[in-house]
């Protein structure tokens, strides 16, 4: 392929030559007067060229191209390692934040079982309080139930003695009137109490 | 019609005449444009190499991407064997490829479309190449020129056709980068020559041809740098491993 392309290519630069020299006396190209001075100039410009190139330029571009390589290599790595630390310590947060959910379970646990343990305490002296304070009161309705009969036919057979002393005008018995009072009382007592 | 389209090739003297003994070399439009060129390169990658900066600017982007490019085609087709080669080729594919932009330029001289530069560059790569093999692998280097597995019936059809090939080198080489170099510009000179003439009722047609081909002849400029530099390589490779 590159032999092909080559011997076309000469045939074309002979051609072009034949063309060129028929008509103007060929191409400066092969016209050798500055051939030197063209080897000369190349040699000059091309050797000043590599030399500086290659003692004071690639160097430069080399040593920063790898010192941006490591650079970047140790920021990638700084990278990872913070990475993973933040890793561990994400996981440690989370453990810390299990621990303390539970800790807070069983706090508020705690609290309630002892708060229920003091209601439940504290219902039960409140019964008995109440209770008691029933029973007393009970019985004291029981007491002034039974003494009530016996004040009302008092004040009764009083206020009759006096409407009797106020109406009549003469002092009656009392053992006659307590009769009849009680007498009274004993039919209709039950309208009242119900004992 | 215009100028002669082969005139933008000639050389002339700039300033006075130099002689050294009886051989003239003085200063002429082609030394000007390998002077620029070189300085051209040595300004670009200098500023580019100057402040190493964690975020390139664009001319150190450029020279630094120039350096990688480079070193991966010599690393590709050359193996890492030929790191010590790198300046040298650098030096070689800027040289030209800057050589080949700048002829890019109206009324500027192509320094490669002379086939006595491209001729004495790929001189020196073809010795030096060969020196290289010799000291590297001794006589057999010769061994070039035997490949493996060939029937022993022709084997010296075979022999006397690589070393055809191989002394072939530095003038296909050369006269690549030259005859590239020369027939665009020629060909661009024509056009543009044609533009003249038919004036401004049929020189569109030619004109909108030299507007292509100048975007063409950038590329071929591009690409023959590449071309050279890479063939260097490849000839490098056959040197420092001796693969057949």
């Amino acid at each position: 392929m590159i032999k092909k392309i080559f011997f076309q290519l000469i045939f074309y630069f002979f051609f072009i030559q034949e063309v060129f020299s028929a008509e103007s006396g060929g191409m400066p190209q092969l016209d050798p007067e500055f051939w030197i001075s063209q080897i000369f100039w190349l040699t000059l410009s091309f050797g000043i060229l590599y030399i500086v190139l290659s003692k004071l330029i690639l160097p430069k571009i080399s040593a920063n191209l790898e010192l941006r390589k490591s650079q970047i290599q140790e920021n990638i790595e700084s990278a990872e390692k913070q990475r993973e630390s933040s890793e561990t310590k994400i996981k440690e947060y989370d453990a810390l934040i299990l621990k303390s959910k539970i800790e807070a379970k069983n706090i508020f646990k705690n609290a309630r079982d002892d708060a229920i343990k003091n209601i439940n305490l504290k219902k039960e002296a409140l019964d008995k309080e109440i209770d008691e304070e029933i029973k007393k009161a009970e019985k004291e309705i029981m007491i002034l139930k039974k003494k009530a009969p016996e004040k009302i036919n008092k004040i009764a057979v009083e206020t009759s003695t006096e409407l009797l002393k106020k109406l009549i005008g003469a002092e009656i018995n009392n053992s006659s009137i307590s009769a009849i009072v009680d007498d009274l009382s004993k039919n209709n007592g039950n309208k009242y109490y119900d004992n | 019609m215009a100028a002669n389209p082969m005139n933008q090739f000639e050389v002339y003297r700039i300033g006075p005449e130099i002689k050294m003994g009886t051989i003239d070399i003085s200063f002429t439009n082609a030394s000007l444009f390998m002077v620029i060129s070189s300085i051209a390169i040595l300004i670009i990658f200098n500023i580019g190499s100057k402040k190493n900066s964690m975020i390139p600017n664009k001319i150190q982007l450029l020279a630094e991407l120039s350096y990688t490019f480079v070193s991966k085609m010599i690393n590709d087709t050359a193996g890492s064997k030929a790191k010590p080669y790198f300046s040298f080729i650098f030096s070689l594919f800027m040289f030209v490829l800057f050589c080949n932009m700048f002829g890019m330029i109206p009324y500027t001289f192509t320094v490669t479309s002379h086939i006595i530069v491209t001729f004495v560059l790929a001189a020196f790569i073809f010795i030096g190449v060969t020196i290289i093999g010799f000291v590297k692998h001794g006589f057999g280097y010769l061994k070039l020129f035997v490949p493996n597995g060939v029937p022993i019936v022709l084997l010296p059809l075979i022999v006397v056709i690589e070393i055809i090939s191989y002394l072939s080198r530095p003038i296909s080489l050369s006269v690549r980068l030259f005859a590239n170099m020369m027939a665009g510009h020629t060909m661009m000179k024509v056009f543009g020559g044609f533009v003249i003439s038919l004036g401004i009722v049929g020189g569109w047609l030619p004109l909108s041809f030299s507007v292509a081909l100048t975007g063409l002849e950038i590329l071929v400029a591009f690409l023959q740098a590449y071309v050279f530099a890479i063939l260097t390589c490849i000839y490098l490779n056959d040197a420092l491993n001796l693969h057949h």
